[in-house]
């Protein structure tokens, strides 16, 4: 098992480093710089200083290894648009409510997803089937953004339980989970759904009802966990797009947290927070993907993460 | 075997209609079976695929997702038929085991074996973990799995084709039922594998005195195990009676059929084997008449018009065809 942590570690560093120098590469190659921005009344002197300032005016190759090297040690400078504060500052006071809002949309998420495609199964071809379903298309298909804003308009200006805005309560957090969570319930629903309806006929699910057992234990104990096995396997895609999708329901419903400085760092050519962000994020993507392996081998033991030692 | 139990009557099942309702219409897959099992006695229901004989084997416990249509099904004097499906779960498992066909898909694949086995003593008898633990363990060691404390623990991935029908059959037994129900138990698996499990049939039969219903259509199998046989054809019972009637004094055409195209230890290799020709009727449509009269060398013209009726040779033998009815003085043959 730690030989197989260890081998995958390496790996997940290696992933990072392709990321890394793919987001630099990328960004080098947008046109427009970081200090376009505001340059109305620059001096040519102010410019070439600012340049220097910021390792611009150096090679290509070696703003690489700087890059590189501040990677490494976490060390991003100050952030070229807000001047005054450094990146790494800006990012830790954002994380923890961004943090917040992911977990408690992807507990939401799995959850109701479930549950939802569970009674859509067992009720296949049933109203409850049908409205679930329809649901589903309807969280599928309309994209989370417009969402928030459909629910601050309908929702939270004619009920004052739910703020149109800002963070701190957990009242706060039920809006923009819902609104984040919903397109990822909808994928789980529906992946439930159709596994469960494939499970439910295996010749297993004969035996467990031969045994007399009831209805209750067939369905959770012996239909669930092998119709949960695929959905697991999508559950790193799905913490990715709702970390992603965060960066603008954040701005909408003005969460203090990490997506705000992406989606500005990006128009601004913020180098050092386009570089930061992306790291926690592609971190995050990758741990989660380990993680998803490992639960995989639990949960199925048909599966070896590593080579018997028996 | 049937001569040593005191004939107590176990389960009697009368005129079984079992039909699923598909998109081009009903499909009639039992259509009128009839037959009784003794208490320690073996059953064999023999027939080709599509015959209904899993049907009525699953019917007996309601498996199949529609209940029967008519008849009936007595369990020590209890009807079944009528019996709700909380009053079945209790009573599946606990009075009646069943074992199937594939042993490779009909085990969970991610709960241990050990687990899957004492389940049931769970459900029905409420017992303790450890203790229904212990007797799970005992029941792994009677159906022949060594260092059985140690393989509780693994999963069914981790067992062999033939050691995972020994689980099934250990499942289907731990909760020792009158009655062991085993749709094609032997199929799957290989010839040698099936030898012992068949062996191991009638040790447990020896042991624990329970009845066995076997399904199949591997005659070797019924010669070897069954007391008593139904020749089952198109969801009808064609022919029943001990195993020594159905093998050597046999009535019906369909019976001559099947064992004229089994090869034989003993037979003459130089002789080609006697397929039965055609194909079963389809049972969206059954004929009206006797079901195998297109496929038989003796059909006379009332097969095709009147379905035969029962005609009993003696008391354990009885059989559906009109060449036994006794208002059949000569033979007129249909097609040759």
């Amino acid at each position: 098992m730690l030989k197989f942590i260890g081998k995958r570690f390496l790996w997940m560093l290696v992933t990072l480093w392709v990321i890394i120098t793919v987001t630099f590469v990328l960004m080098r190659f947008a046109p427009g710089s970081p200090l376009d921005v505001d340059d109305v009344g620059m001096s040519e002197q102010a410019r070439a200083n600012m340049m220097a300032h910021y390792n611009l005016d150096q090679p290509v190759i070696m703003q690489y290894f700087n890059y590189l090297k501040n990677a490494v040690t976490f060390d991003f400078g100050p952030s070229m648009v807000t001047r005054s504060r450094e990146v790494s500052d800006m990012l830790a006071s954002g994380f923890p409510a961004s943090l917040q809002l992911g977990l408690v949309t992807l507990v939401l998420a799995v959850i109701s997803g479930i549950i939802l495609g569970v009674l859509a199964a067992l009720r296949h071809n049933k109203m409850i089937d049908y409205v679930t379903m329809f649901i589903a298309i309807i969280g599928i298909s309309i994209p989370n953004f417009i969402q928030a804003m459909l629910f601050i308009q309908y929702i939270s200006t004619q009920f004052d339980f739910f703020p149109t805005a800002q963070w701190g309560t957990w009242r706060h957090a039920i809006l923009p989970a819902l609104a984040l969570a919903s397109g990822p319930i909808a994928i789980i629903a529906r992946m439930t759904r159709s596994n469960m309806l494939e499970v439910l006929t295996e010749d297993y699910i004969k035996t467990a009802k031969a045994k007399g057992l009831s209805n209750f234990q067939i369905v959770v104990k012996h239909a669930l966990r092998n119709a949960l096995l695929p959905v697991v396997t999508i559950l790193g895609v799905l913490v990715a797009s709702i970390f992603t999708g965060s960066f603008v329901v954040e701005r909408i419903f003005a969460i203090p947290g990490v997506g705000q400085y992406f989606v500005e760092s990006i128009t601004n050519r913020d180098y050092p927070m386009i570089m930061a962000t992306t790291i926690i994020y592609s971190t995050i993507f990758i741990i989660m993907m380990f993680i998803v392996d490992v639960v995989y081998g639990i949960i199925d033991p048909r599966i070896q993460l590593h080579k018997k030692e028996e | 075997m049937a001569e040593a139990t005191t004939k107590e009557l176990l389960l009697e099942v009368d005129d079984l209609h079992v039909s699923f309702p598909t998109k081009r219409g009903e499909v009639q897959a039992v259509r009128g079976v009839s037959f009784s099992l003794s208490k320690g006695e073996t059953l064999a229901i023999v027939g080709e695929s599509g015959c209904g004989k899993s049907v009525t084997a699953q019917s007996l416990i309601r498996l199949v997702s529609t209940p029967p249509k008519s008849g009936s099904i007595r369990y020590k004097g209890e009807e079944l038929t009528t019996k709700t499906e909380k009053q079945m779960q209790k009573l599946r498992g606990l009075e009646m085991g069943m074992i199937f066909q594939d042993p490779m898909t009909s085990l969970n694949p991610v709960i241990t074996v050990g687990e899957q086995i004492r389940e049931g003593l769970l459900r029905h008898h409420k017992m303790p973990k450890e203790e229904a633990t212990k007797e799970s363990i005992e029941m792994l060691r009677l159906v022949g799995i060594a260092d059985p404390d140690k393989r509780m623990k693994q999963y069914p991935h981790q067992f062999s084709g033939g050691m995972r029908q020994r689980l099934m059959i250990a499942m289907a037994l731990v909760c020792k039922p009158d009655i062991l129900i085993a749709d094609e138990p032997t199929t799957a698996l290989d010839v040698t594998i099936q030898a012992q499990i068949i062996e191991l049939f009638q040790e447990i039969q020896r042991k624990t005195g329970v009845a066995i219903i076997i399904i199949t259509h591997d005659l070797g199998v019924v010669a070897q195990i069954a007391d008593r046989i139904c020749v089952m054809y198109a969801g009808k019972i064609a022919e029943t009676g001990t195993s020594y009637e159905v093998f050597k004094e046999h009535r019906h055409p369909y019976t001559e059929g099947i064992l004229k195209s089994v090869p034989r230890m003993d037979g003459n290799r130089d002789v080609p084997l006697i397929p039965v020709p055609g194909t079963p009727p389809n049972l969206m449509n059954p004929p009206v008449g006797c079901p195998f009269y297109m496929r038989c060398d003796y059909a006379m013209k009332v097969c095709k018009e009147v379905a035969p009726p029962r005609t009993d040779c003696n008391e354990s033998h009885y059989v559906h065809c009109w060449l036994q009815d006794e208002r059949a003085p000569s033979i007129q043959q249909l097609h040759s």
